[in-house]
């Protein structure tokens, strides 16, 4: 199809949600524990986990694969596997979500929440062309016609930034680099002008440079949209650059969260130094980067006490082997757990 | 995608060639002499001379196949031992039987499977899904004439409702049509049935630990647009190149049904002609069949390529 | 893979006692088994006793099953006619099994030419339905039991083929394969010690569920006359013989049926079950496209 002349509109904010208190967050989770039946047993990936996110603010969930942080948002938006037992409150918009039924919390999520997964080759359906797949949440939630339907897509394809995109509109993912499809994803979860964006790992899966305007990206579009972001990474280079406050999560459970500066500055668990430790530092180029001995705990066999006690630097007591410690405040909105907060080695 | 049906193209030509190999070496392999075989009480020399020059056995064997190649290029498989009808001609006669009990066998199959395949995968481990795997586990071992034996009991026997044989042209009498079709494709459509039930539901359920199903949910689309728009596009695709493929052995493969059911197909065109020993008819028959399955195999593959976008490309 | 090739069949027989339908179809196999070998003198009446007053009888104590069109007693020839089920599908799938394995270790152990010459000429077996092929090859020896085992093994050969050929080809890259190369050591010995025991696995399962189908051919073979010859009971034959008479005597249509589905069930079930433990890939196109008897 030739592009035709003339510029797109600009989005319309058909069927906006009035905005709220700006000091009510946009979604709170408290005390979610999710469990997950396997065929050994009940695996707890998710354990008391509580954080929130504002409008326009960015919460960086940062872990190991494993650690339970995608866990945590697929359950409290009802995407959990069906083998998932999820306790503990969630609110989306002042509404609570673990206790709405599917198809009230169907219409939430696309409408409110958009979501950008990690791995942008096969999130995207193969067999529909890009357009219809940025589409059909807009018919979905906000009533649009097909037709109306397509134009915003095409809308959303250029507010991405991809290229004459009428003409992309109509081609299929797998004519699209990775970057490039990412971007589409970007646009479908944005497609409903959600209050929250989810991002697992949304760059994981590209080359350096595609990341950094990824984020580039993401950080723009939340400027412009006043969302609210989840972003979830390995990463805390990413972290540094994007995040307002930061969560740490190790075996299911928030070992370190707090504003990104504070966390940045002066991290107090072990945990949260060893990966700051471990990320490549420009100023020391060429110096042998430190890794974390040991692996994760598998949530099949967590330990009783403290989960990262068997890799721990520090190492302080029995006290860490047989007893959780509790999440305490070591400043104002930054808390940690653990019983030695920033201590440096045993 | 020009380049791969082009492949393709070339692949069945040269398998083709084997074909019609095999099919011309069945003769060859007649203990004793085809023709006299043939005759064998009829035996008369004017007819045998004739019979022999025709199918010229007396040349050497390169080019008695090479002779056999070409006029099958020409649609010329020979004359019948026993009619001197040509051999494409009595085929063709019985193609309409056949392709009506098997196009009938397959809908019938169709409509069974696809939504019990559809819903055992949606809902997997539920009791109807247990209940779709004891179906097609019965259905894949059950021998179809043994059904169709039951089958002719129950509807021809005990109820009388429907003739226990024959047929009728479609095109005479669709309704005695109708009522000769149903217990003959009734019978080959259950084992049909249960191949593609676990077919679509082992598709399905592929297709739902897939990523973008998890994206269309992440979307808040509703279960149903879900299911039929991302999970069946993607999950069908292969279910079609199945099903074609169902029907292309059904049109080769329903001797036994159309010979318990006195159906004048191709099966029992092939049945007669080894009864017979009207080895011509039979290796037209089967030519022909195997020739017709190759064409469905290539059309289902090119059909593959153009409902997968992603084929096209490779 | 299946990997460690020495822990797996003691793996799926573990397996497989604690699977219902699995335990369900070995008993089934284990009777028929018996029956197949002492089948003769099980059977309560001669095969082929005729008793002209005594015809098309239904069941009664002195008859289980039932007397035929001859009167002969028909749980008699049923128990006999197992022998030759099993016969034909042991010895059909064996030929099947044999050339298959060998075609497909050719083909992907040396790939080039010979992979080319060896598949096309599968390619070209694999192009005609099954049972059409098989009646044809039984066509022209002349029908009889040992042209069916022939004709059957001959039709099941390339799935063999095909299966071994891909297990070789996947195998043959792995590290301890190509070090075995590397130090020199024969084809034959890398192919018997490293190659076999890793395809093991997929042709255990192939094996298992192509019995169902060759009984299953064996049967429809039999019902054309083109197995064993009457006064020998089939199963398929008796059918045949009955099919007339179904609807005055239903026995003649049931008992001979129902042996036929419950030994190819049995093998399916086993087969399933061994495929679930050793070889847990989904459905394949392919193996659809194949699986119509």
């Amino acid at each position: 199809m030739r592009e035709r002349s003339g510029r797109p509109t600009r989005p319309g904010h058909a069927g906006a949600p009035a905005r709220r208190d700006p000091a009510e967050p946009v979604l709170a989770i408290e005390d979610l524990t999710v469990t997950i039946g396997t065929r050994r047993g009940p695996a707890r990936a998710v354990a008391g986990v509580d954080w929130s996110v504002r409008a326009g603010q960015t919460l960086a969930l940062v872990g190991e694969s494993g650690s339970g942080k995608s866990m945590t948002v697929l359950a409290a938006t009802g995407l959990a596997p069906r083998a998932a037992r999820v306790t503990g409150r969630v609110r989306l918009l002042g509404e609570e979500l673990t206790v709405l039924p599917e198809p009230r919390r169907r219409r939430l999520r696309g409408r409110h929440v958009g979501f950008v997964f990690q791995d942008p080759m096969t999130s995207l359906n193969p067999v529909l062309t890009v357009g219809r797949q940025v589409s059909e949440g807009c018919e979905e939630h906000l009533g649009m016609t097909r037709r109306q339907a397509r134009e915003r897509a095409v809308e959303l394809l250029d507010l991405v930034g991809i290229p004459s995109p009428r003409r992309r509109a109509d081609a299929y993912p797998h004519q699209f680099s990775g970057g490039m499809r990412q971007r589409v994803v970007i646009a479908m979860a944005l497609s409903c002008e959600p209050d929250l964006l989810i991002a697992d790992e949304p760059t994981t899966a590209l080359d350096v440079t595609t990341q950094a305007q990824i984020v580039e990206l993401v950080a723009d579009l939340r400027r412009r949209l006043g969302t609210a972001v989840v972003w979830i990474t390995h990463d805390l280079g990413v972290v540094a650059g994007v995040a307002d406050t930061v969560a740490v999560m190790y075996g299911g459970r928030i070992v370190e969260q707090g504003p990104v500066d504070a966390v940045f500055a002066a991290p107090s668990h072990p945990y949260t130094r060893a990966l700051l430790a471990a990320r490549p530092d420009p100023a020391h180029r060429g110096r042998e980067l430190p890794a974390i001995q040991g692996a994760p705990p598998s949530p099949l066999d967590l330990p009783a006490g403290c989960a990262f006690w068997p890799r721990c630097p520090v190492r302080g007591d029995a006290r860490c082997e047989h007893e959780l410690p509790p999440l305490v405040p070591v400043a104002p909105g930054h808390r940690v757990r653990t019983f030695y907060p920033g201590r440096e080695d045993a | 995608m020009a380049r791969f049906v082009l492949r393709r193209l070339l692949q069945s030509v040269v398998v083709l060639l084997g074909v019609t190999l095999v099919v011309f070496l069945l003769l060859q392999l007649v203990p004793g002499d085809p023709v006299r075989v043939a005759l064998g009480t009829r035996f008369d020399q004017q007819t045998y001379d004739a019979l022999r020059e025709r199918s010229g056995l007396d040349r050497p064997l390169v080019a008695q196949y090479v002779g056999y190649v070409g006029h099958a290029l020409t649609g010329d498989l020979g004359v019948s031992f026993r009619s001197g009808q040509p051999v494409t001609t009595i085929v063709l006669e019985r193609l309409p039987a056949t392709l009506s009990l098997a196009v009938t066998a397959v809908l019938l199959a169709l409509l069974v499977a696809f939504p019990l395949g559809v819903l055992s995968a949606v809902r997997s481990g539920s009791v109807l899904d247990h209940a779709a795997r004891v179906f097609s586990q019965f259905g894949v071992s059950v021998p179809d004439f043994w059904m169709g034996i039951m089958g002719i009991l129950l509807f021809a026997g005990v109820l009388g409702w429907l003739p226990p044989s024959g047929y009728v042209a479609l095109t005479e009498d669709p309704a005695g049509w109708a009522s000769h079709v149903l217990l003959p494709a009734a019978a080959v459509g259950l084992v049909t049935a249960s191949i593609l039930t676990r077919f679509i539901r082992s598709s399905v359920l592929e297709v739902l630990s897939e990523d973008y199903v998890r994206t269309a949910e992440a979307k808040g689309l509703r279960s149903r647009i879900v299911v039929v728009r991302h999970v069946l596009r993607n999950a069908l695709i292969p279910v079609v190149t199945v099903v074609a493929v169902q029907l292309a052995s059904l049109i080769g493969g329903v001797i036994v049904i159309e010979v318990l059911f006195a159906w004048p197909g191709v099966g029992r065109l092939t049945y007669d002609a080894v009864q017979a020993r009207d080895y011509p008819v039979l290796q037209g028959a089967v030519l022909f069949v195997a020739a017709l399955f190759l064409l469905m195999n290539l059309l289902v593959d090119v059909l593959y390529a153009r409902l997968d976008p992603r084929i096209g490309v490779r | 893979m299946s990997g460690h090739p020495d822990g797996t069949p003691r793996r799926a027989l573990s397996a497989l006692r604690h699977d219902p339908p699995a335990v369900a179809g070995t008993v089934v196999l284990l009777l028929l088994l018996v029956v197949g070998v002492a089948g003769r003198w099980l059977a309560p009446a001669g095969v082929n006793d005729v008793d002209v007053d005594g015809m098309l009888r239904p069941p009664s104590p002195d008859h289980p099953f039932g007397t035929d069109e001859l009167g002969r007693d028909v749980l008699s020839r049923v128990l006999v006619a197992a022998r030759v089920s099993l016969e034909v599908g042991l010895v059909s799938v064996g030929i099947a099994l044999l050339v298959g394995v060998t075609v497909g270790l050719l083909a992907g152990w040396y790939r080039g030419w010979v992979d080319n010459v060896l598949m096309r000429g599968m390619d070209v077996l694999f192009a005609f339905p099954v049972l059409l092929l098989a009646v044809a090859i039984v066509a022209v020896l002349g029908p009889g039991l040992l042209t069916a085992m022939v004709a059957i093994g001959v039709v099941y050969t390339p799935i063999f083929a095909r299966v071994t050929r891909a297990g070789v080809l996947s195998v043959r890259e792995q590290v301890f394969v190509r070090a075995a190369v590397s130090i020199g050591a024969s084809d034959a010995r890398i192919v018997r010690r490293h190659v076999l025991p890793n395809i093991a696995a997929p042709l255990i399962v192939q094996t298992s569920l192509s019995l169902a189908f060759a009984i299953l051919s064996e049967a429809a073979l039999s019902f054309l006359g083109l197995g064993i010859q009457p006064p020998d009971p089939a199963w398929g034959r008796m059918l045949y013989d009955g099919r007339g008479f179904v609807t005055e005597a239903w026995w003649l249509g049931v008992f001979p049926g129902a042996a036929i589905f419950l030994t190819v069930l049995a093998f399916n079930l086993v087969g399933d079950a061994l495929r679930d433990v050793l070889d847990p890939r989904q459905l394949t196109v392919g193996e659809a496209r194949r699986s119509r008897a």
